[in-house]
């Protein structure tokens, strides 16, 4: 019985991020579904949703354009609690006690654990890479003057990078669902304390030491949202 | 000879398709060839206009460059030019080496293989390779996939075009129009064993000639191609226009194309599929309640407000 929500809670992520989030969230699951669809005929069935087999094909750059756009103003704000420090390491070397619930055995850490820095990381690799990749297969308005080993080159190379994304994207979202209290922060941007200090307790413990500091402003602007 | 193949039974290659094509049908159908006798060549070009005639295309007029090459190059709408080459011989003599560029039409076509679109690429029992617009969606994937540098994008339609070995005359029974148009007999076409032992002769008499390296281009690496080269230096196919000495499809096409897409693919439902049973088993990390001490718990709500 969680009583977390009837505390307005911490500020986690301000308003501008929660929309950026959802707005690359939302262009990159069109990205993955368009994607698909010409990754392997099994999936062939996912241009039904885009209108058609052409609509998919002619969308998909417009929107990774789009969707990198927003990434980038999503990316720079995290950057800094994306580092990795020393008990991030140790958290990661603990995995199966992640993955088995067994949180109290687990070093505390910032603001983002190892895995959501992990996923920082390689979408930060990859958005430029299919970026890239994906002007130069694009047609009809820049494959046409490159050379035929770059467009194999490059072809190639959004094929595998796009399934790295995918399979972080898959993970990432699973841990949404997992980790209950994620997808309200994300939506709603506020957690409980309890949540932050079960899931967070460095941050915990500086949001907590900047309120005392600063009583007054205990709202937004003290959590040191992003 | 029988070359029919525009009955749908007869497609036996499709792209991005991986049900098995039609298999009850055996042997009937021939398969076909065009042999282009490149010593016999003069480069009249006549084979290109009727390509444009039959298949009713009218490129645009380009420019004169000071060579004959014109178009310069294959485009949507001109699906076969002839390249002309000034080659110096061994003696010293200068060769005027003229060869006619279009589709190889390949056993293995590297085309199909990239393609994603189901059945906008297919090949015929008889061998033709051909696009089928109706699926096309204008990727540009083919361009990727061929070994020649063959399909090319029409900026009209966005569609893939190339040469289709007149597929639609062979149905009829009727051999392509640059065949039918070639004054010289340069451009012969039959089943593939006869135009085998047509070029076999021509090679036999042009060693006889002197050119002892004459040979038949019939690539292997591609599964032999149903459009092949009596040639009069076999041995150094890119003199003619850049045509590839070894062409197969390119590593690279493979890796991208090859046995990692289904993997990747069952990859990517499986990381969903273990998710799901991840929180089967293991459950979710649920809401850490606030503080059990029910005073400090509201004292701690308190304080939030
Ligand atoms: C960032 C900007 C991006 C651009 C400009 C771009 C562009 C393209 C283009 C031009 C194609 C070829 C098909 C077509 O013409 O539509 C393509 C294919 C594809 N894209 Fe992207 N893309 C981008 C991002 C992404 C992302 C984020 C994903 C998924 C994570 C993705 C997944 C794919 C996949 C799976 C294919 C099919 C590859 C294949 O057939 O092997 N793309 N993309
Ligand atoms: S030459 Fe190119 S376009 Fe023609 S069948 Fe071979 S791969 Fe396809």
């Amino acid at each position: 019985m969680s009583h977390s929500n009837r505390e307005r809670g911490i500020l986690r992520y301000r308003w501008w991020t929660r929309l950026n989030h959802w707005t690359v969230a939302i262009s990159f699951v069109l990205l993955v579904l368009s994607g698909l669809a010409l990754f392997h005929p099994f999936f062939w069935s996912l241009t039904g949703l885009f209108g058609g087999p052409i609509m998919t094909r002619a969308w998909h750059p417009f929107i990774g354009v789009f969707m990198t756009l927003f990434f980038v103003l999503l990316a720079i704000p995290l950057f800094k609690d994306s580092l990795i420090k020393r008990y991030d390491i140790q958290w990661l070397k603990q995995i199966n006690d992640v993955l088995s619930n067994r949180d109290e055995r687990l070093p505390p850490v910032g603001k983002n654990n190892a895995g959501q820095k992990l996923v920082y990381w390689i979408m930060l690799g990859c958005v430029p890479i299919l970026l890239v990749t994906g002007i130069i297969i694009w047609r009809p308005y820049f494959a046409e003057g490159m050379p035929i080993w770059l467009l194999r080159f490059s072809v190639m190379v959004h094929a595998y990078t796009a399934f790295l994304a995918i399979i972080t994207l898959v993970i990432h979202i699973y841990s949404g669902i997992w980790v209950k209290g994620s997808i309200r922060a994300m939506v709603q941007g506020r957690v409980s304390k309890a949540w932050a200090k079960h899931h967070h307790s460095l941050w915990y413990d500086e949001v907590m030491k900047e309120r005392k500091q600063q009583p007054a402003a205990k709202d937004d602007s003290s959590a040191r949202p992003q | 000879m029988r070359g029919d193949q525009i009955n749908l039974q007869n497609i036996v290659a499709r792209s991005a398709t991986t049900e098995p094509s039609p298999q009850v049908r055996h042997g009937g159908v021939e398969e076909v060839t065009k042999l282009i006798d490149v010593s016999r060549c003069i480069g009249c070009k006549a084979c290109q206009v009727a390509c444009s005639e039959w298949n009713d295309l009218r490129d645009d007029v380009g420019e004169c460059v000071g060579v004959y090459d014109n178009p310069m190059d294959l485009t949507p709408e001109t699906w076969e030019v002839m390249r002309f080459n000034e080659y110096e011989d061994e003696q010293g003599n200068l060769e005027w080496l003229i060869r006619k560029d279009n589709c190889m039409h390949c056993e293995e076509p590297g085309c199909l293989e990239a393609c994603p679109a189901p059945g906008a690429i297919v090949k015929y029992a008889n061998g033709i390779v051909d696009f089928n617009s109706e699926h096309c969606i204008g990727c540009g994937y083919c361009v990727a996939g061929c070994p020649f540098d063959i399909p090319r994008i029409s900026k009209k339609d966005e569609k893939a075009y190339k040469c289709t070995l007149c597929s639609d005359r062979v149905f009829h029974g009727l051999e392509p129009a640059c065949v039918k148009s070639c004054p010289t007999g340069s451009i012969m076409f039959g089943t593939r064993e006869d135009m085998h032992e047509l070029a076999a002769a021509r090679t036999d008499f042009l060693k006889g000639r002197g050119y002892e390296k004459a040979g038949i281009y019939d690539p292997a690496g591609v599964g032999g191609t149903h459009v092949i080269y009596v040639l009069q230096h076999a041995d150094k196919p890119e003199i003619y226009g850049g045509l590839p000495e070894d062409p197969r499809i390119s590593p690279m096409v493979d890796a991208w194309k090859g046995v990692t897409k289904p993997l990747m693919s069952a990859a990517i439902g499986l990381a969903a599929l273990s998710g799901f049973f991840h929180y089967a088993t293991k459950g979710p990390k649920e809401e850490p309640e606030d503080d059990p001490d029910e005073e400090k718990a509201s004292e701690a709500r308190e304080e939030d407000k």
